[in-house]
Order: C-alpha cells, then sequence, then structure tokens
C-alpha cells in the first residue's frame, strides 16, 4: 500500500512538471514581425535599395526603348516595344572620332589593358608584401611607411612625370606603358593588403617553413600562397574594377586607337554632333559597366570572406 | 657562470650569447652547454628570454654577440635548415593546406630526398608516434594532441641531433599533456637525441629533465639535475620558483646560543646544527630560512626540538592535507598526509628537517 501511495506522490509530480513546461516560455522567444526595430531596419534598406536600383532601372528600361518612344519623356515607363538595337549599335556601330566600330574595340582594349595589369600588380604587391611582413630587411618599416604614403597622395600631382618617365622609357602611349602605370599605382593599397594578411599569420608557420629549409621563394609558393587565396580574390576584384573603371590615365597615357573603354564611353556619351541617342548611350553605359558587376556577382561572397580573413586586421 | 661550461664533447654549446632588441636586452653573456643525449629544461617565468635563446639556437634570430656550437661546429652563422635541428613549437605549426603526410615530407621533398627514403621515413615516424592512420588527413581535422604529435614527427623525419621544444604541451588539456609528457620521455629514452625543451610547468620540467636551467630575465639562475634544483637551490629566486606550494621563507638572522650558531626570527631559535652550510656561519649575519611544506613534521616524535603554532586554514587535497599555520609572526604551508585532520585554532608542535633546509644570505640572496 505504500508503495502504491509513492507511485501516485510521483504522478502527481509530472503532472505538476508538465503543467509547468506548457504554461511557461518555452524555446525559441518569439518575435513580431513588425516591430519598431523591424520597420526601421528594413526600411532604411528598402530606400537605400531603391537610390541604386531607380537609376539602373532607367537606364535598362531606355537602352531597351527606341528614340521615338523616349522623345515622349516618360522615362519611368516601360518599352512599349523591345528593341535591341540600340545595343547592336553601341557595341559595333557607334562612332567614336574616326572609327564607327562601337564600344567593342574600347572593350578589347580593355582586356588588354586589364589583364596583364592584374596579373602583375598582384603578383609583385603579393611578393612584396610577403617579404614585408616575414623577411624584415634593414629599412623594411621606412620602406613600407612611405608606400602607405604614396597611397595619399593625388594622382594627378604625378601624371606629369610620369609621362617624362614613360617618354623616356619610350613606352609612352603603349598598352605596355599604361599597364606599368597600374601596376605602379596600384602597389601602395595592394602592399598593404598583403602585408597585413601575412603578418597576421602566426610566425611560427614561417618559421617551421624555415628550419623544414625552404628559402624565400619556396615558403612563398609553397606554404604562403596556398593560404592567401581569399586576399588573392579580394586583390582581384580591387584591381578588376579599379583598372576597368579607370579613366583619367587611360586618356593621358594611350592613343585614340588604344583607347579603353571608358575613355571610348565617353567619347560616345559627349559627342556633339547629331542627336543625342540617349538610347544607345543607355546601352553603352551598361557595356562598360557589365564587367566590374559580373566581377562583383560571382566572387562577391569570396570578396567578403577574404576581407573578414585578414584585409581588415592590423 | 662558468660553471654551466665544463662538458667535454657537448651536444650544443653556447659561448657569451647575447640578444637585443634595439634597446631592450634580453640575453646578457649566456654560456650554456648541453650534453650529448641530455634532456635539458629550460624553466622560467613568461617574458625571460626561453623562447629567444631557442630561437638562437634554432638560428630563427641572430645573436647581437656570441657564439653557437652543435656538435663542436660554430653554427653561428649557419642557416636554420644546416645545423641539424627540429624545432616544435606550441602552436603546432602545421602547414594548413598540407595533409599530414604532405606535413612530415615537407622538409625531405624540399631537400629533394629521394621518394622511397621519404616515404620510409614516414612510415617510422608515423609507426613511432602512432599516427599512421592519421596520414591522409588535414591538421583542421586533427584534434590538439594529435596536431603536436604531428609537429613532432615533422622534426623526426629529418633525422635531426638536436630537438627544440617550445612550450609544446601548453595549448593542451592537463590529462593529454600528462600523456604526451610520458610520450616525450620515451621518445627520449629510445631516440637517445639531445632535446632543448622549454616550459615554464615545473611538473614537466621536474619529470623531464636530466638538467634543468632556471632563467631570470636572460640570466640563467641554476644549471643542475632536477633533485638539487629542488632541494638545494642556488639562491632565492630558485627556491621560490620551483615547488608548489612554495617554500616557506622566514626572514631572521643567525644568533649565538650555547656557543652555536642558530636561526633567529621574532625571538625564537632554531638549530642549524644539521643544516649542511657551504660556509661558516657567523653570528648578526642577516639571513632567510627556507624550508618546503613537506620538510616539516607535525606533532612527529621525533624527539629533536619542536615550535608551536597554531592552525589557521586547511586544504584538504585528496592524498595531502595542506595546513597553513601561524607561529612566530609568520605564516607556514606544511604537506601532511591526507587522512591527517586537525581542527582550525589547534594548537601543533613543528618540527623542521633542517637538513633539507636552505640558508639565504638577505642582501645577496644565494645561498649560504
Ligand atoms: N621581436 C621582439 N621585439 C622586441 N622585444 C621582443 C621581441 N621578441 C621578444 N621580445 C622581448 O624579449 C623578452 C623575452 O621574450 P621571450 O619570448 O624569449 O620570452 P619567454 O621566456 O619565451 O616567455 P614565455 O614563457 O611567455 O613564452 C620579452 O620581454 C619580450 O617582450
Ligand atoms: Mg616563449
Amino acid at each position: 500500500m505504500a508503495d502504491i501511495g509513492t507511485l501516485n506522490r510521483t504522478a502527481a509530480g509530472f503532472d505538476a512538471v508538465a503543467d509547468r513546461v506548457a504554461s511557461g516560455p518555452r524555446g525559441r522567444r518569439p518575435r513580431r514581425a513588425l516591430s519598431p526595430r523591424n520597420i526601421m531596419l528594413y526600411g532604411t534598406l528598402f530606400v537605400a535599395a531603391l537610390y541604386y536600383l531607380l537609376p539602373l532601372y532607367v537606364m535598362v528600361v531606355t537602352s531597351l526603348k527606341g528614340m521615338p518612344e523616349i522623345r515622349m519623356g516618360n522615362i519611368f515607363s516601360p518599352p512599349m516595344e523591345i528593341t535591341f538595337e540600340p545595343w547592336v549599335k553601341a557595341w559595333a556601330e557607334a562612332c567614336t572620332g574616326l572609327n564607327c566600330d562601337g564600344l567593342s574595340r574600347g572593350f578589347w582594349n580593355s582586356v588588354r589593358i586589364l589583364v596583364p595589369s592584374v596579373v602583375v600588380s598582384i603578383a609583385v604587391a603579393s611578393v612584396s608584401g610577403y617579404s614585408l611582413a616575414n623577411w624584415r630587411f634593414k629599412g623594411s618599416e621606412l620602406f613600407f611607411s612611405i608606400l602607405i604614403i604614396g597611397a595619399f597622395i593625388p594622382y594627378q600631382v604625378m601624371i606629369y612625370p610620369v609621362v617624362i618617365v614613360l617618354r623616356e622609357l619610350g613606352v609612352y602611349g603603349t598598352l605596355t606603358g599604361l599597364v606599368i602605370v597600374h601596376t605602379i599605382f596600384g602597389m601602395p593599397i595592394l602592399t598593404l593588403l598583403f602585408r597585413n594578411y601575412f603578418a597576421s599569420l602566426p610566425v611560427e608557420l614561417f618559421k617551421a617553413a624555415r628550419i623544414d629549409g625552404a628559402g624565400f621563394w619556396s615558403i612563398y609558393f609553397r606554404i604562403m600562397l596556398p593560404m592567401a587565396l581569399p586576399i588573392f580574390v579580394v586583390a582581384m576584384i580591387l584591381q578588376v574594377t579599379g583598372i576597368w573603371n579607370d579613366f583619367l590615365f587611360g586618356v593621358v597615357f594611350t592613343r585614340p586607337d588604344t583607347y579603353p573603354m571608358t575613355v571610348q564611353l565617353n567619347n560616345i556619351v559627349n559627342s556633339v554632333q547629331g542627336v543625342k541617342e540617349y538610347n544607345v548611350n543607355m546601352a553603352a553605359t551598361l557595356l562598360t559597366g557589365a564587367v566590374p558587376l559580373i566581377v562583383y556577382f560571382v566572387s562577391g561572397r569570396l570578396f567578403v570572406r577574404g576581407i573578414a580573413a585578414g584585409a581588415v586586421k592590423g | 657562470m662558468n660553471s654551466n661550461v665544463s662538458i667535454t664533447n657537448p651536444s650544443v654549446s653556447i659561448r657569451d650569447l647575447s640578444l637585443s632588441f634595439g634597446a631592450v636586452s634580453v640575453l646578457q653573456n649566456l654560456d650554456l652547454d648541453i650534453r650529448d643525449g641530455e634532456f635539458l629544461v629550460l624553466l622560467g617565468s613568461s617574458g625571460c628570454g626561453k623562447s629567444t635563446l631557442l630561437n638562437c639556437i634554432a638560428g630563427l634570430l641572430e645573436p647581437t654577440d656570441g657564439q653557437i656550437f652543435i656538435k663542436e661546429k660554430n653554427v653561428t652563422w649557419e642557416e636554420p635548415k644546416d645545423r641539424g635541428i627540429g624545432m616544435v613549437f606550441q602552436s603546432y605549426a602545421l602547414y594548413p593546406q598540407m595533409t599530414v603526410e604532405k606535413n612530415l615530407s615537407f622538409g625531405l621533398r624540399v631537400a629533394k630526398v629521394p621518394k622511397e627514403e621519404i616515404d620510409k621515413r614516414v612510415a617510422r615516424a608515423a609507426e613511432i608516434l602512432q599516427i599512421g592512420p592519421l596520414l591522409k588527413r588535414k591538421p583542421a581535422e586533427l584534434s590538439g594532441g594529435q596536431r603536436q604529435r604531428v609537429a613532432i614527427g615533422r622534426a623526426l623525419v629529418r633525422d635531426v641531433d638536436v630537438f627544440l621544444f617550445d612550450e609544446p604541451l601548453s595549448n593542451l588539456d592537463a590529462k593529454l599533456r600528462s600523456e604526451l609528457r610520458v610520450e616525450i620521455k620515451r621518445l627520449h629514452q629510445s631516440l637517445k637525441n639531445t632535446m632543448i625543451y622549454v616550459t615554464h610547468d615545473q611538473i614537466e620540467a621536474l619529470t623531464l629533465a636530466d638538467r634543468i636551467a632556471i632563467m631570470k630575465s636572460g640570466v640563467i639562475q641554476q644549471l643542475d639535475d632536477p633533485i638539487h634544483i629542488y632541494n638545494r637551490p642556488k639562491n632565492l629566486f630558485v627556491a621560490g620558483f620551483i615547488g608548489s606550494p612554495s617554500m616557506n621563507f622566514l626572514r631572521g638572522e643567525l644568533a649565538e646560543e650555547g656557543g652555536r650558531v642558530v636561526f633567529r626570527t621574532h625571538g625564537v631559535n632554531f638549530s642549524l646544527d644539521r643544516y649542511d652550510a657551504a660556509e661558516p656561519l657567523r653570528a648578526g649575519r642577516k639571513v632567510v630560512l627556507g624550508v618546503r611544506p613537506e620538510h616539516i613534521t607535525v606533532d612527529g616524535k621525533t624527539g629533536g626540538e619542536t615550535h608551536e603554532a597554531v592552525v589557521d586554514i586547511e586544504e584538504p587535497m585528496g592524498a595531502d592535507n595542506l595546513l597553513w599555520l601561524k607561529h612566530a609572526g609568520h605564516t607556514l604551508s606544511v604537506r601532511i598526509g591526507g587522512a591527517r585532520r586537525y581542527a582550525v585554532g589547534s594548537k601543533v608542535e613543528l618540527s623542521f628537517d633542517m637538513s633539507l633546509a636552505s640558508l639565504f644570505d638577505a642582501e645577496t640572496e644565494d645561498r649560504i
């Protein structure tokens, strides 16, 4: 009898526990979707998105309209009949100066400038960042400081001296000259990026590699490079967008037949003769901006990871 | 300092080594000889220059002055790889993108050792360290203990004369640490290489070392085997550094009593008849008496001189029981068997084992 009594009491105990669990808060705390915080947050995001997307929308819409439709003046209305004529014209027929083969010439010029500039500048900067971080030599800190100061000098100040230097070297006006200029001007920020990344890696790794007998290049290629992929992606994005969007160096250091796409775009959009073909201008601008956009979309996730991996660490 | 240099055919010998980072002098005129096959532990508090010394031996830091010999060869200007050393770091420093196997063989591949030879040596190291099943894994997929084994293996495959360990067990939890400690000892016994081991864990030092070098701000205070370091510390610093709970220190002076020199503190005399002094004791000298907690007996039947004390705090620690006692103005810690318990406030009789005590000059802090 006593046993049954105990059992009953235990069962009652369980009930009490069950009641408490059923009535009290449990698990994840519910959050209201329309809390003031959320309204603020999403409201701000929405406004910011609108701010950037509206011009893009206008450009896309306008580039798909014919000129008569544009003249009607409703820049926000979608095209009544879609035409790709302006895109074709912008790419292959628009006239800039003497040539009438559209932006395609500028596109290929830009590619010919971009690829070697990006490759050379990243290669040089990663090696110098690595040696500044790991192979401290006499005066390396001073060298680094000077390089960083270089990042703050406005480019315009240096253009004339650089023109003279390139002329003396006999590469003024050639693509080689422009590649050299892009490499040099990319150096401060890229070296900083790489130096900080390599400095954030544990020194013991470097010491262990030296004890294992690896030298300067062998440590760079076999130990450091494989660990630095995220930062290479960051550097690549910085350089691709920077060099592709460059106008100043392009217009100063090249000749009309080697103009990069941005300079050509400017010439198309700002040409004074004839009617302004807004649809062609919009298409040309979108075409020119496509490369950096695609780079961002493809590697955006890697970019964020690379920034988080060390670019912002001291 | 020259007492450190007395060995014929040393495996590693350091002569007059100094190193400073700019204005900060880390090592000063350091001399050290290490026997072939010896397990030497460098022990000292944080920042005293242990890692710096090890990095100098490895060739990762350039000394400001002095020479380093390994196997009788002056390696002061040699590259790390040409010194015949292997090094194990506290943070493991495994190459993250390589598998364990590639980590082990990296040094050999750099040195262009033939493939069959590499395979043979990796297999041997893997067997010794029991990491065979892990060879295809990346370091990120290993536990801390396994990573440190791989790091040791990296030194092992290179067939070096001298192993350098920089706090290899500090990142591991207590249980793993004691396991790996035993394993390193076993490794040393089977390989018979010279090993230099940096730690600030005195248990590691006492259990592993053939000899211990105690360092303080870049200077070796005492270089001796663990027994001597523990029982005959050369100065007050060494005495206080080694031992946990640390040695009891009583400040007082030497005095005469019935034609004998005794130690006197707060009007209480301690007989020094059984103390093994290195120099004649003279009355009037200010001294510090050091006695380890286990060298004081509580309520023993020794029949000798006893001193009365009051129990202040009791700390039972399982195997032992640590008593904190008030005696003549001092607080003393005494270690007794775990089964013997005392109530707080009870009076006890203490007898000091003076044959194992240490007497230091209060001025120079050196052992008398
Ligand atoms: N690159 C450096 N530049 C300037 N000072 C340094 C440098 N490396 C070490 N030091 C200084 O040298 C002293 C000794 O450092 P070391 O790393 O040898 O200490 P340690 O005994 O290994 O200490 P721990 O037990 O904490 O590892 C420290 O005071 C440290 O601040
Ligand atoms: Mg250290």
